[in-house]
This record gives C-alpha cells, sequence and structure tokens, in this order.
C-alpha cells in the first residue's frame, strides 16, 4: 500500500498522523475500524470489541483507538511519562494468522520505524489480566530499548479458554509518537503536525484534564458515591445477565442482553480502579473486589458464547 | 555413518528457557534413538532465540534384527500348559512352534521370534513428532487456526518450521518425511529476522552453520556469550572503562539475540550519585545492560553502559545508542525519585508515634520512620509466626542476650590494658549498638529502593543508616545480619553484626521448628539448612562462647532457644487467642454467644492458673522441640566440618543428643584427632574397643557378672594393680583438664593408660576361675570405658 502522506500529516510530527496511518495499515490488511467504546476503561482490551469477541469460533478482525483509563497513575501533570488518562491502539485478530509478527513489523515500518536501523525485539512478557479473568503468551515490543507494544497471544478470556486463540497486538500510543517524534515530554508532542500558531500539542489538550482528573481521583472522588455505584453496577450486571437467559420453552437458546450486562463490568472495574486510587480498599479486600469483577466477566463470557456473536448456529 | 540434524523453528524462546529446552530436546531424542534399538556417536544441541537444534553424529543408519527363542512346555505338557505357551509366545497354533531335544529334559517346544529391523529415518520420524507434543516447557500455548479444536498442538510459541535432514556424509542427505498439525518437516529455514529475511535450504550441519552464520544468525549460545564479552570489554577499555561483567546478565542477553552487536550508551553524571548497585540492578532489570566503571576504580561506576543490539545497524548504531540512553535516563529517575524519596518524611508519620514507642524509635529519622511503618501496617513475616514488627521485637531480645554473652569474651575487644571502667562503657555502647542494628535491621522492607529491587535490602538499611548518622557498627550489622549466606559467603565478625546476625537466624529456625515446619527432603523454602550453616560458621568462626552456667548446669545453644521458644509460645498463644476473640466477637454479633464472654477470655488469657497451665504443657513440648533442633544443627555441623576435612566418625564420637555447645565439639574432636594420630592413641584405642567389646560380650548375658566397683583387694596381679591406679590418675586429670576445657591436657592424661592397658591384656586373662576374681577384673574394664567416654564414645570411631 503505498499513499501520499502530507508532510504535516506524517507520523513523525503529528500525533493524529500516527493513528490515522495505523488506521490506514490496519484497514488494508483487513481489519474492521472501529471507534472507541463510549465507556470508561483501564485497557484496550476491555472494548467489547475484543473481550467478548475473542470468544467463539467466528472469525473477528479489528483495529481501534481506545482511551484508557488508570487513575492511580495520575501524576497531576508532571511527569513527563505518565498519565491517567492515555490513547491505546488495538488490533485484535482471531484466529491469529501465522505472520503475526511480521504483520506488525510491518506497521512499524509504515509509521517510519526502519528495522535495520532501530533495534526491534521480542522480550518474553506473558500478559494478565485478573480482573478479565484473561491470559495470554507474548511479549512486549522494544524499540531500542523501549517498549512501544505488547503482544499477545489470548489463551483464556473471561475464564474461557479460547478456540481459536486470537492475537492481540497493544500500541502506547504516546510512547510510540514520542518516540517517532523525538520529544522527551508527553505534552511536547505534537498533535496536529502544524508548526507555528497553528501547531496543537498534547498539552494544550490535555495537560488541563490531567491536572483535574489528578484532583478528582486522589482527592475528590466522593468515596460512598463510588462504593454504592460498585454494588449497583455488579446487581445490574446480574440482574441482566438473568433476564436474558434463554428460557426452556425457546427454540433457540439464545442470550439475550450479553452487551449490557457487560456494560456494568466494566462499570464495576472502572468504580473499582477509583476506589483503589482514593486508598479507601486495603489489601486484603482488593483480592475480593477483584474477584467480584473476575465472576461477572466470566458470567458475561459465557452468556456471549450463548448469542450469534459468540458462535450460537441458527437451528 | 549417517548424522542426523533436527532444527525447530519457532517465534521468540524466553530467554531464560533456551538453554534447558535445548537439553531437554536432545536428551529425549538420543534417549528415543537408543531405546528403539538406535546407537550414536556425538549429540549437540544449539539455540537461540527463534531455534532449538540438534547435532547427531554416526547415527546407525538401521536398528539390528532382533531374534530371539522362548522356551516352552514339553511336548508331552497338558493341553492346557501349551495353550498358555502359545498366548505367550503370540503363536496361533503349536504348529509355528519348533521342537528341540535335550537329552534330559526331552522334547520341548520352542518359539522362534524374529523382529526386522527398522529405518532410522522410520525411527526418527515416529519419535520427533511425540517429543514435540510431549515436550516440558514450562509454560506453553496454542494458537492459529488449528486452535479452534481442543488438543491442537502446543508449544512455547508458536512453531514455525521444522528441518529434519538425514544422510551419510559422502551422499545426498534425505528429508524425514513427519508432519505435526501441519508443520512438514523439510530442509529450509530462515536467518536474521531483518538482516536476512529469505528462505535458506540446508543439507547438514556442517552448511547448517555456516549459511546461518551467513544470514546473521550465530548459532552457539556460548560463541555468542563470548562474542558480547570480549567485545563489551573493549568498548569499555576502549572508552578508558572496566566492563561490571555478570554472567548471569550475560546468559540473558545471548538468549535475546542472534547476532550480537555490542554498543555504548550514556546518561547525566547527576544520576550517579545514586548507590552504585541501584544503578546497576536498574540498568540490569529493565534494560538488559551492563554498566562499567572507570578504569581501575573499585566500586564507583562510571555514566557510560552496554548494550547488546540484534542488528548491525545502517548508522552503526548512533540511533539506537541515543534510543536505550534515553530509555535508561527514564528509569534512573525513578530510581533517584526513590532514593530521595527514602531519606525524607513519611506522609503517614502522625500514625506512627504508637509503633515507634514500642520500638524506641525517634520518628525525626527516616529510617526509624521506615520501621515505625513496617510495625504499624502489621505487615505479615509468617502467617503463624506474626507480623514483621512482632518478630523484630524477639529479634532485639534475643540480639540482646547474645551481645551480653558475646562482651564477656575478651577476643572481641582489641586492647586488654584498659581500665574495668572503660571496659564496662565499652560493653554497654556494645549493647545499645546491637539492640538499635536489631530494631533497624528491618526496616529497609518498607522502602522504596527495596520495594522495587529486593535483592538490595540489608545493603539498602546500611546506606540510609549511615546517611542519618548511625553508628558504623550499626550501619554495618543492618547489611551483614543477613550473613553468611551460604558456605563460601563471608561471614561478619564484630560483634554487634554476629549477635543480630545469630539472632535473626535463631528466630527463625526456633519460629519455624515451633510450628513444625521443619525442612523435608529437598524442600526447604524457608532456607532454614542455610540458616542454621549460617549459625555454625558464626560461631566457628569467631570462636564464639554461647554460655551460660547455672548451679545446675551450663547451657549453651540450648539456653538461646529456650529464650526464643518462650517469645515464640507467647506469640502463638496470643493470635490463638485473637483468632479466638474475632469469633467470639462474630458470634456474639448474631447472637449466639452472651456478651461479657469475651473479657472472660480476655481475663483468661492473663490469668496466672492459665500460665500455668501452659508453662506445664509447654515444656515437654519445648524440650522435644529444642533437641530436634539441635539435631538439626549437629546435622549441619558434620556437614560443614567434613567439608572442613574431620573424619564423620570422630565427630560422631563427640557428639551427644544434647550436645549444644558447637565450639566444644569442634575442639574435642581436634584434641581427638591428634591423640589418634600417635602410637599412644592408636594402641589406647585398641586396648578401648578391646575392654569394650569383652565388656559387651558380658553384658548381653542375663546374669551381668561384672562387678559393681573395683576391690583392690582381689587383685593378683601386678598389672591389675597397675592399670588401676593408672585408671584412677587418667581419669582424675582428664577429668580436672576438661573441667578447665583443656581437651589436649584431657586426652594426654588418656594416653598414659596405653602401657598399663596393653600390659593388663598381655599378662592378665580376664576369664579367672575365681568367679569373683573375673567379675573384679571386668569392672576395671568397665573403668577404663568410663574415663576414655569423658571424653568421646570410642566405640563410635572407626579403626
Amino acid at each position: 500500500m503505498t499513499i501520499e502522506i502530507p508532510a504535516h500529516m506524517h507520523p513523525s510530527r503529528s500525533f493524529q498522523g500516527l493513528i490515522l496511518t495505523l488506521h490506514n495499515y490496519w484497514a488494508d490488511y483487513g481489519c474492521l475500524i472501529l471507534q472507541p467504546y463510549d465507556m470508561e476503561v483501564g485497557a484496550g482490551t476491555f472494548h467489547p470489541a475484543t473481550t467478548l469477541r475473542a470468544l467463539g469460533p467466528l472469525r473477528w478482525n479489528a483495529a481501534y483507538v481506545q482511551p484508557s483509563r488508570r487513575p492511580k497513575d495520575g501524576r497531576y501533570g508532571e511527569n513527563p511519562n505518565r498519565l491517567q488518562h492515555y490513547y491505546q491502539y488495538q488490533v485484535v485478530l482471531k484466529p491469529n494468522p501465522p505472520n503475526l509478527q511480521e504483520l506488525y513489523l510491518g506497521s512499524l515500518e509504515a509509521i517510519g520505524v526502519d528495522p535495520l536501523l532501530h533495534d526491534i525485539r521480542f522480550v518474553e512478557d506473558d500478559w494478565e489480566s485478573p480482573t478479565l479473568g484473561a491470559w495470554g503468551l507474548g511479549w512486549e515490543c522494544w524499540c531500542d530499548g523501549m517498549e512501544v507494544s505488547q503482544f499477545t497471544y489470548f489463551q483464556q478470556v473471561c475464564g474461557i479458554e479460547c478456540a481459536p486463540v486470537a492475537g492481540e497486538l497493544t500500541y502506547g500510543l504516546e510512547r510510540l509518537a514520542m518516540y517517532v517524534q523525538g520529544v522527551d515530554n508527553v505534552y511536547d508532542l505534537n498533535f496536529n503536525g502544524r508548526e507555528g500558531a497553528e501547531k496543537v500539542t498534547y498539552g494544550d489538550v490535555f495537560l488541563q484534564a490531567e491536572q483535574e482528573y489528578s484532583r478528582h481521583n486522589f482527592e475528590f472522588a466522593n468515596t460512598s458515591m463510588l462504593l454504592r455505584h460498585f454494588e449497583d453496577a455488579e446487581a445490574e450486571c446480574k440482574a441482566l445477565l438473568d433476564a436474558g437467559t434463554p428460557k426452556p420453552s425457546d427454540n433457540l437458546a439464545m442470550h439475550r442482553m450479553v452487551f449490557p450486562a457487560y456494560d456494568q463490568c466494566i462499570k464495576a472495574s472502572h468504580v473499582f480502579n477509583l476506589l483503589d486510587a482514593r486508598g479507601v480498599i486495603s489489601v486484603t479486600e482488593r483480592q475480593s473486589y477483584i474477584l467480584r469483577v473476575r465472576n461477572l466477566a466470566k458470567a458475561c463470557g459465557e452468556a456471549f458464547l450463548k448469542t450469534r456473536a459468540g458462535g450460537l448456529a441458527a437451528a | 555413518m549417517p548424522d542426523l540434524l533436527l532444527e525447530l523453528r519457532s517465534e521468540e524462546i524466553p530467554a531464560r528457557m533456551q538453554r534447558k529446552a535445548a537439553g531437554d530436546l536432545r536428551k529425549m531424542l538420543t534417549d528415543g534413538l537408543v531405546e528403539a534399538g538406535l546407537t550414536y556417536e556425538a549429540a549437540r544441541e544449539y539455540w537461540t532465540p527463534r531455534r532449538l537444534a540438534l547435532d547427531i553424529r554416526g547415527l546407525t543408519a538401521r536398528s539390528k534384527d532382533i531374534r530371539e527363542e522362548i522356551k516352552g512346555p514339553s511336548t508331552t505338557a497338558p493341553e492346557q500348559a501349551v495353550q498358555g505357551f502359545l498366548r505367550k509366545a503370540g503363536l496361533s497354533s503349536v504348529a509355528e512352534a519348533h521342537v528341540h531335544s535335550d537329552p534330559k529334559k526331552g522334547d520341548f517346544y520352542v518359539a522362534h521370534i524374529s523382529k526386522p529391523g527398522r529405518a532410522a529415518e522410520e525411527i526418527i520420524a515416529e519419535l520427533v513428532p511425540g517429543i514435540i507434543k510431549s515436550f516440558p516447557w514450562p509454560k506453553s500455548m496454542r494458537w492459529g487456526p488449528a486452535s479452534a479444536k481442543p488438543g491442537s498442538l502446543r508449544w512455547v510459541r508458536p512453531l514455525q518450521s521444522i528441518v529434519c535432514t538425514f544422510g551419510p556424509e559422502t551422499e545426498e542427505p534425505v528429508v524425514v518425511d513427519f508432519e505435526i498439525d501441519g508443520i512438514r518437516a523439510g530442509n529450509v529455514t530462515y536467518g536474521h529476522r531483518f538482516h536476512a529475511p529469505g528462505a535458506i535450504t540446508v543439507r547438514r550441519f556442517d552448511d547448517y552453520v555456516s549459511k546461518l552464520e551467513a544470514a546473521r544468525v550465530v548459532l552457539d549460545a556460548d560463541r555468542r556469550k563470548e562474542i558480547i564479552l570480549a567485545d563489551a570489554r573493549n568498548i569499555a577499555f576502549a572508552n578508558g572503562l572496566d566492563l561490571v561483567e555478570d554472567e548471569a546478565l550475560l546468559e540473558e542477553v545471548s538468549g535475546l539475540v542472534e547476532w550480537p552487536v555490542v554498543l555504548m550508551g550514556e546518561f547525566e553524571r547527576d544520576f550517579l550519585t545514586i548507590p552504585g548497585e541501584v544503578i546497576r540492578l536498574t540498568i540490569r532489570a529493565n534494560q538488559k545492560c551492563f554498566v562499567t566503571r572507570p578504569h581501575g576504580a573499585a566500586e564507583d561506576l562510571s555514566n557510560r553502559f552496554v548494550l547488546v543490539a540484534n542488528i548491525e545497524a545502517n548508522d552503526g548504531g548512533k540511533e539506537i545508542a541515543y534510543g536505550n540512553g534515553k530509555v535508561v535516563r527514564a528509569r534512573l529517575s525513578d530510581a533517584l525519585y526513590f532514593w530521595k524519596t527514602d531519606q525524607g518524611d513519611l506522609p503517614d508519620l502522625d500514625q506512627l508515634a504508637e509503633s515507634a514507642a514500642k520500638f524506641g524509635l525517634d520518628l525525626n529519622k527516616p529510617l526509624d520512620q521506615r520501621m515505625a511503618r513496617l510495625d504499624h501496617l502489621n505487615v505479615t513475616f509468617h502467617a503463624k509466626l506474626g507480623t514483621q514488627g512482632e518478630r523484630v521485637a524477639r529479634i532485639k531480645k534475643l540480639a540482646s542476650q547474645i551481645v551480653l554473652r558475646l562482651s564477656r569474651q575478651p577476643n572481641f575487644f582489641q586492647g586488654d590494658q584498659r581500665s574495668g571502667a572503660t571496659l564496662d562503657a565499652e560493653r554497654i555502647g556494645l549493647h545499645e549498638a546491637a539492640t538499635r542494628a536489631a530494631v533497624l535491621a528491618k526496616a529497609d522492607l518498607q522502602t522504596e529502593v527495596v520495594g522495587e529491587f529486593p535483592e538490595l535490602q540489608g545493603a539498602m538499611g546500611r546506606k540510609y543508616a549511615a546517611l542519618q548518622g548511625e553508628d558504623s557498627a550499626v550501619a554495618n550489622a543492618i547489611e551483614e545480619h543477613y550473613k553468611p549466606q551460604g558456605p563460601s559467603d563471608y561471614v561478619p565478625s564484630h560483634p554487634v553484626s554476629i549477635a543480630v546476625a545469630l539472632a535473626d537466624k535463631l528466630d527463625t529456625l526456633v519460629g519455624f521448628w515451633a510450628i513444625d515446619e521443619k525442612p523435608t527432603g529437598s524442600k526447604d523454602p524457608y532456607a532454614l539448612r542455610r540458616a542454621a550453616l549460617g549459625v555454625v560458621r558464626l560461631v566457628l568462626e569467631n570462636e564464639i562462647d554461647l554460655r551460660t552456667h547455672y548451679s545446675s548446669g551450663t547451657v549453651s545453644l540450648l539456653g538461646l532457644f529456650a529464650a526464643s521458644f518462650v517469645d515464640h509460645s507467647i506469640g502463638l498463644r496470643l493470635r490463638g487467642y485473637a483468632e479466638y476473640l474475632q469469633a467470639a466477637q462474630k458470634l456474639e454479633g448474631v447472637g449466639l454467644m452472651p456478651s461479657g464472654f469475651q473479657s472472660e477470655i480476655l481475663d483468661g488469657l492473663i490469668s496466672q492458673e492459665a500460665a500455668d497451665k501452659f508453662e506445664e504443657g509447654s515444656a515437654d513440648r519445648y524440650w522435644e522441640t529444642a533437641l530436634s533442633l539441635l539435631a538439626f544443627f549437629h546435622d549441619r555441623l558434620k556437614v560443614y566440618l567434613r567439608d572442613q576435612g574431620a573424619r564423620h566418625d570422630l565427630i560422631d564420637a563427640v557428639i551427644t543428643p544434647q550436645s549444644d555447645d558447637l565450639l566444644q565439639i569442634v575442639r574435642r574432636v581436634e584434641a581427638l584427632g591428634s591423640l589418634l594420630d600417635t602410637d599412644e592413641g592408636k594402641n589406647l584405642l585398641a586396648g578401648t574397643k578391646r575392654a569394650a567389646n569383652i565388656l559387651a560380650a558380658e553384658e548381653k548375658k542375663k546374669k551381668t557378672l561384672v562387678a559393681e566397683t573395683v576391690e583392690p583387694a582381689l587383685f593378683r596381679e601386678d598389672a591389675e594393680k597397675k592399670l588401676y591406679a593408672a585408671v584412677n590418675q587418667a581419669e582424675k586429670e582428664a577429668g580436672q583438664a576438661i573441667q578447665n576445657e583443656d581437651f589436649s591436657a584431657a586426652m594426654l592424661a588418656l594416653s598414659v593408660l596405653r602401657e598399663p592397658v596393653d600390659s593388663f591384656f598381655e599378662r592378665v586373662l580376664v576369664n579367672d576361675e575365681d568367679q569373683a576374681v573375673r567379675a573384679n577384673r571386668l569392672a576395671l574394664l568397665a573403668r577404663i570405658r568410663a574415663a576414655t567416654d569423658q571424653v568421646a564414645d570410642f566405640s563410635k570411631i572407626v579403626g
């Protein structure tokens, strides 16, 4: 694929150019280009396009940007590398194609990383998400010693064996952009690739938000309300799963309310992260909260397998 | 003879698994080949991040035909026996059996079985898929479309291709044809991922290696290591630096690259204010790079590091070095932040007053704050042994008792010309330092740096202690109390370090013995063997006297066991009550327990009656535990002394189940050894054994014929009288010498028995007709045994 890119849209100049280049690359490969999920999540994996679609036998190739929130990582805008809100670029391919590593390296070349100039390495890193009941084997991908992506072959999601296995690529967009733009501070990233008066930086867009959310996450988030929200989301998730459970009289034992239930699981997970940042969860309680979210994820995953998207064949 | 080449190429194998995996592959395949009746001359395994390879030379081309004969019953045997034989031999009728004749047995059936040999290729094609399917990876995965079905192939990462060729040197090798989960064995592989992406066709090992090398893959991991080490040393040298070598890192890095290219990166000098160990570990753990020192420097690091890339970059590696430098800088910024944070106030300082009071901590000092926090947070040491805070309190008490014993010993004071007052002041100082060091010994577990790098525990405590102005003896003891970590580790020699090191180890040992979690077989998760060996080395190499004298006797280790055991018992009991109280609270909450019952429990806890009851029951248990722990120490001591060249039998001869003074045991062994080196000693041993044997034979008899005491009036021979006098004298002198702890003198006193014992056995017949005379002579022999028993059980000595 050769597309003439104007200089101001080149990944080495522009944050949004980086995203567009990745979109082009993966769209050309045959991925659906999806949009971010409209809820607060901790990572691109939480998007139902990964968590749920990684389950079941159906073919699924998708790519999307996911804004990810990690309340605990807030640094009031003072740390050049750490953010409580950042972007992940997520690619999920099921089943994983045999040349997934080559495809990934191709995407790096597309954004201007020359593998004969930069040292690209696959270093062991086995990924696990205790809250999603998910794990896989893979690597962190290094470019000149910096981790720029996570590469995982999902073995289990929602506590369910993946059959077939999906390959997941997660690019840390800010890090990658800092690398290709040659910038040391995330807030100095050129967002739109313009210069002079037209130039907008990452800091222009996000610095104020980082400061405000850090205050919120660490100091002001209403913990008693959040504790209530956690309970509510948990109860609602279970209730929706119950309500959508196929009845014995149904011809096709199909579950009818997985996605709405899964939203509540995501919500519970994010509320837990906020409570954790506020420091109101003790070490022993932590484990039990994680387990509660995991149980919701597991129930959603099991229900998903009873839907068409989960591979339930029409009778 | 033909050679076999096997390559299993996959996506990147974790570095830590490669060496073992290649070894497993060799063993599994060669074992399988041998079992199938083939032989081979040599086999060697190779690996890179993307392949395991095996080179087997001189493999036989076929397994031998096997002929065997199975003997059956006589031709006249009953039908049942014949049928049984046919089944066993796998024959369908008696017509297939042969008949052999024997002059004695007559005619009998024999089955002739022959199994034709198989071609090596066939055997290999059958073996390799089985090995791949059952390969012992620590973690393995499924992948690709095949993973939709259960039971699909598992490998450490996706397996991409298999090369398997076989054939003699003089001929074109053939591809051994087999397939596993859609991967068909062939003769095509690939070189370096970026430098040589094209396919390579290989014939046998020799051209495989050279073609890979041309495609920028160094197959042999040990050669990659040599290249990295040599280039790293050179690049350091060329920059006026010395490489800080690190074998484990070298091994790991060699498993991350197929084509090693050594480069140098740098960071700002400002970061050099961080302790060198922290810099080294930060760069090593996160970036897998080596650090360097200015040429000739012993400890200081330079701001240059050595990295190993996997490509020969177009720009000579400038971008790579620059990029790595950036990441190292970001990591060192974190480390610098940790290092500075650890020297500042904790945010929850206002909650630490209670814990600070408990340990006499000064909350103006950073390390004191960390200890207070360790206690305040109730960080668990072990579920049954309580919190770190409780542990530190116990160690402090024990260290205090130990240092009191040490401060009596002149070898820990350099000058001996000082006045009593100076000495006393020094002793008090020693005691204060030891308790202070014990209180701060675990404080660094709450520091950010140790949280990041647990292996720096102790070393960081020492640095932070020095920074807050602790006495150097205290700061050193914080690091040294973890030592020695094994048979060759450094043994601290300062009394403050010794006291805390012994207290820490004894507390751990007694604790785990009290809850009955002793090492079994190869399982020793708390490294208790190492702790006990540590105590042995601390005591022996510093010649420490741990004894306390009571009117009823003297104890050494057993006294310390008792002190520690009491502390542990109180803790165990309190924790038991705490659980009980919690349960009671719950029951009360749901109305299942009358209110007020809780306070009864609390009263029970502190009542004298309960305390007495507890003491009664625990005394027996204590003694059993203490002797079991002591036996564990004896085992460690034996291993230690044997390594030093001491004779096993001599150690056994001087140890009794209650021997708790390690130093005395060693001195006895030494004295006994020197005695047995002399002719006197050897003859005395022979004489004593002879006496003991005669006595043992007598004592077996139902009626004891040995007199209770020796009666001089019954002596008839001169030799008897002389021996009696000599035994009396030797026993007295040896006893006296033992009192004075002069074991050589004791041995010397005994050695004079040699002559009278020899002449007794030469001139006197023990078995006299007169039973009274005989009994009296036996009693005299018993006296010889008793005299020697004072120093050792001679019957356990070999020779």
